[in-house]
């Protein structure tokens, strides 16, 4: 994300470079004096800085607003020089040129807050809408929407008239159509114009546009603004339900992670076993260890972590599986209160280790630039790393499907669980399959680790918050049946998502309870449950 | 159900017994002053009071330097309450019995305080607690060196109506004592400053939630009605990380909608990348980048204690060192470390807090503290953006209460009440 953001600056750097130079010389006597003053200004005289900065309308001042908002500006107390700093390249804010500042150079950041970040972005607008670079004209135009001022219409009619990109166009048109809108002076035919353009090009912030612009807005024009916000609000309501279909979906992918390795072991082993929660905890402390690997000896390779994780931490916590198999559970099969005792036990013990180890506090993964943000599709907001979660859950389901169905081992373990004497009557080595199948919903917890990194905290209790739902989602979808672990998953996160708008997140998750409670009641083996002799016993 | 209660018990008696032996053993028993530390160090808390143990045997190692107290040598004796309240409980009256502590220095959660606040009262012993709580307490044995709502809570919202140009708000906190209570004392303080019912949106979590779609898409609806819309957040510890890590991927901006946390510091931002929460405010008593010769000697010393130069200081730290000074400077006062001594000196003495100013102890136990609220920044750190010119004293019962607004809270003579009535000149709590 700071790589990324540093990538983004350098850039706007490096592309108005020359333009910048050619006309520093122009204005030489304010600006430099100006940005020198910038090291020990205050707050306040910053603003004025920046605002002076501006009235300029030098793009020599562009990489150092940039900067500043981007806090990679710096003063060096040594010399009392204001430099930009990024990465490990200083450069001189208004040439650009590298700097050397010797070794007693002793950087302290020039700090901004939310009110100057606003101040700038909007002074960078003006600046930057007739950039060469598609996204900054975009950011600018964007700029301008969020701070609509009449004095810009020029500008903006130009940049519209100069412009190209389709897309950047339509929120040149939006910002003017804004600008117009709570602008004293337009026309009412003009404003009542101005309101479709709104609405089609200011995407999600048009109806905050609107009713901001509804209040101060002639009496004439209201009716119009009234009926847009009405229609958005409309398609609203209707994108609302999808999205929270979306959300439940996201939801229910995580408790299929979680739940479906106990699926195996609880469902096909029949063993409790509490530790489930600490395998996936290890998934994501190995994660953890794989990217400081990488940070440290491949920073090329940091975006693909993850998914060099994912291999690391399935055979991890796949091995340490089998070692629980062979070592505790074993010696417990049939003796369900003790398993469930000796695995909580054998939990607190990792937590404690990996708390010894690593210290109490969060351990930071960092999302790949292909996991952050999100996308607007339609009208669902879609948050790129939960689209993956998602995409991520179905596939490790279907894999699993694909190995107990299609593969000897698969074929094996089904025959074990079914009937384990006449499995063993038959040849197949018992224990070895007991282990291997440990071994695999092990492994599978340790998956979901990989994945849970990019939404909670990587702590040594990051399994507890998942044991409880795990069990959920495992007993409600019917014990010893994937399918019903997938549609226990999907059902448990969206009913959740619409019970939650409505209950609050406190009240939801009990109800949640309350109706599984009810319903066990009424079919103790879950929604699908297994038929046949074997489970008589 | 006598299963689970042996099993508790088994459970309590082992821990006691494995982790409560003292620290460090060392010197003869007469000699020493004895100071207990009550943290969790294992379970959901031990992310936040590992650090204050820590911090608590930086100080006493300090003091011991300087050669101790009285010229006797201190001596810690550390027990782990491992995050269970009512062996918090056991816990401190096992300090006071058997370990025979003069003072203890503990908890984190309001609710382990008011677990252990009726053994404190029942043997007479003092307790400093050093975590911005709820208020509406005030007990003879205990000192809050933390912030009341009117220290940090109150203030934040100011800053955000006129600084920010705030005019909804959405008070969102986890589903425990003190969110509510902090809640319930800024909507009404909300609402008395004309803010409309409908402009303030009160939403609760469970401990440790992690999906926070709903609600983040909740607050970007409520906040596209054309007002400016800050959050309130009193969300505890472990939720922050994903409702900061959805509020970075749904696109809120701190530009746009602003969060001013009152539950995360230094120690909890440590854990993660903070690019997309740049902006972002906090507000405390205590950042780690105040810019002061007391701090900077403060964090120097601590680095070099823990043997690591990346560990940062936080506010309730800073509250525990403050606290600490108070009593050492009570106990040379008093000439002893017996409680009712400590309790009738320490009212009225000063320390030096970290950020220029003085601490003072006040009559109803809380302290005086600047405020300052500050702005998250990519590395870690706050950024100063707006404090209090004055001290603010701790006010144990809110003015902005109709229930508590008559309160008050006295622990001198001739008052010597926790919840004194103003109105109706009695001691009892309000008037039914």
């Amino acid at each position: 994300m700071l790589t990324h953001l540093l990538r983004l600056a350098l850039l706007t750097l490096s592309l108005l470079l020359p333009s910048q130079i050619a006309r520093a010389q122009d204005a030489a006597v304010d600006i430099p004096a100006q940005i020198a003053a910038m090291g020990e200004a205050s707050l306040k005289e910053l603003t004025q800085i920046v605002v002076e900065l501006a009235s300029t309308g030098d793009n020599g001042v562009v990489p150092v607003l940039t900067a500043l908002a981007d806090g990679n500006l710096y003063l060096d107390e040594a010399s009392g020089r204001v430099v930009i700093q990024n990465g490990s390249t200083i450069t001189d804010p208004l040439t650009g040129e590298a700097v050397d500042l010797g070794a007693e150079a002793d950087l302290s950041r020039i700090r901004v807050n939310n009110g100057l970040r606003r101040d700038i972005s909007a002074a960078l607008s003006g600046m930057t809408l007739m950039s060469d670079n598609p996204a900054t004209r975009l950011a600018a135009a964007q700029g301008f929407l969020s701070k609509p001022d009449a004095a810009n219409l020029p500008l903006l009619d130009e940049a519209i008239a100069a412009e190209t990109d389709a897309n950047v166009r339509g929120a040149m048109q939006a910002a003017r159509a804004v600008t117009i809108l709570t602008s004293e002076d337009a026309s009412i035919e003009d404003k009542n114009a101005a309101v479709p353009q709104v609405v089609a090009g200011a995407g999600r912030n048009a109806i905050t546009i609107l009713t901001g612009a509804l209040a101060d807005a002639p009496d004439e024009v209201k009716p119009t603004i009234e009926a847009a916000i009405a229609g958005l609000e409309q398609g609203r309501a209707v994108w609302g339900a999808l999205q929270n279909v979306w959300f439940g979906v996201s939801l229910g992918s995580v408790l299929l992670l979680a739940a479906i390795g106990l699926a195996i072991t609880f469902g096909v082993m029949g063993v409790i076993n509490m530790a489930h929660g600490e395998m996936v905890m290890l998934g994501a402390y190995t994660t953890f260890l794989v990217q400081l690997v990488i940070r440290q000896n491949f920073p090329g390779l940091l975006d693909y972590s993850l998914l060099i994780a994912l291999p690391v931490a399935f055979l991890v916590t796949g091995a340490i599986g089998v070692g629980i198999e062979r070592g505790i559970i074993r010696w417990l099969y049939g003796r369900p209160l003790e398993t469930l005792l000796a695995t909580w036990g054998l939990s607190l013990i990792l937590q404690q280790t990996v708390r010894s180890i690593f210290g109490p506090t969060n351990q930071m993964v960092i999302a790949p630039t292909w996991m952050s943000g999100s996308t607007d599709f339609f009208g669902l907001a879609i948050t790129y790393n939960r689209f993956w979660i998602v995409i991520f859950a179905l596939i490790v389901f279907f894999m699993l499907l694909l190995i107990l169905n299609r593969t000897p081992l698969g074929l094996q373990m089904r025959a074990v669980t079914q009937n384990r004497r006449m499995a063993s009557a038959m040849g197949i080595r018992t224990p070895f399959v007991d282990a291997m199948t440990f071994g695999l919903g092990s492994g599978i917890a340790g998956l979901a680790g990989v994945a849970l990194t990019q939404i909670d905290n990587i702590s040594p209790n990051l399994g507890q918050n998942y044991i409880i739902d795990s069990f959920m989602v495992v007993v409600f979808g019917g014990v010893g049946n994937l399918w019903g672990t997938f549609v226990g998953a999907l059902t448990l996160g969206v009913a959740n998502k619409f019970l939650e708008p409505y209950a609050g997140a406190v009240l939801g998750k009990i109800l949640i309870l309350v109706l599984i409670i009810l319903f066990i009641q009424r079919r103790p083996r879950g929604l699908f449950a297994l038929k046949g002799r074997a489970i008589e016993q | 159900m006598n299963f689970t209660r042996a099993k508790s018990a088994l459970l309590a008696a082992a821990l006691a017994g494995s982790i409560s032996l003292p620290m460090v053993p060392a010197m003869a028993q007469e000699d020493t002053i004895k100071v207990g530390i009550l943290h969790s160090l294992s379970g959901t808390m031990a992310i936040s009071e590992t650090t204050l143990k820590d911090t608590m045997l930086f100080l006493i190692e300090q003091q011991n330097a300087k050669g101790g107290v009285l010229g006797k040598q201190l001596e810690p004796v550390v027990v782990d309450i491992a995050s269970d309240w009512p062996l918090a409980a056991e816990l401190a009256r096992q300090l006071i019995e058997v370990d025979d502590v003069d003072v203890v220095f503990g908890c984190w959660t309001s609710v382990c305080r008011k677990s252990v606040l009726p053994v404190f009262e029942e043997l007479n012993s003092l307790l400093f607690y050093p975590v911005q709580y709820e208020g509406e307490e005030s007990q003879r044995n205990v000192f809050y060196t933390g912030a009341s709502p009117n220290q940090q809570a109150i203030p934040a919202v100011d800053y955000l109506a006129e600084e920010e140009g705030v005019e909804r708000w959405v008070l969102a906190g986890t589903d425990y004592v003190y969110p509510q209570t902090t809640n319930k004392i800024l909507e009404q303080y909300l609402l008395d400053k004309g803010v409309a019912k409908e402009d303030i949106m009160i939403n609760y979590t469970p401990f440790g939630h992690s999906d926070w779609q709903t609600i983040v898409s909740d607050i970007k609806a409520f906040g596209s009605e054309g007002k400016k819309t800050a959050v309130v957040s009193t969300i505890n510890g472990d939720a922050n990380v994903p409702f900061y890590r959805e509020l970075g991927n749904q696109g809120i901006k701190a530009e746009d909608i602003p969060v001013v946390a009152f539950s995360v510091g230094e120690e909890e931002l440590s854990g993660f990348d903070t690019t997309p929460l740049v902006g972002h405010l906090a507000a405390w008593n205590y950042f780690m980048s105040v810019d002061t010769p007391e701090n900077e000697a403060f964090i120097a010393d601590w680095q070099k204690f823990i043997g690591s130069d990346t560990r940062v200081t936080n506010d309730p730290m800073e509250a525990h060192m403050i606290g600490f000074n108070l009593w050492v400077k009570a106990v040379e006062a008093a000439g002893s470390t017996e409680a009712d001594a400590v309790i009738d000196s320490i009212v009225g003495l000063e320390t030096p807090n970290l950020t220029g100013g003085v601490a003072k102890m006040l009559p109803n136990h809380h302290i005086t503290k600047p405020v300052l609220i500050g702005e998250i920044q990519d590395d870690g750190q706050f950024f100063v953006v707006w404090e209090t010119e004055d001290l603010v004293p701790g006010d144990a019962w809110s003015d902005y209460l109709p229930e508590s607004k008559m309160l008050e809270a006295d622990w001198t003579a001739p008052i010597n009440c926790g919840n004194y009535n103003t109105e109706t000149k009695t001691c009892g709590g309000a008037a039914q």
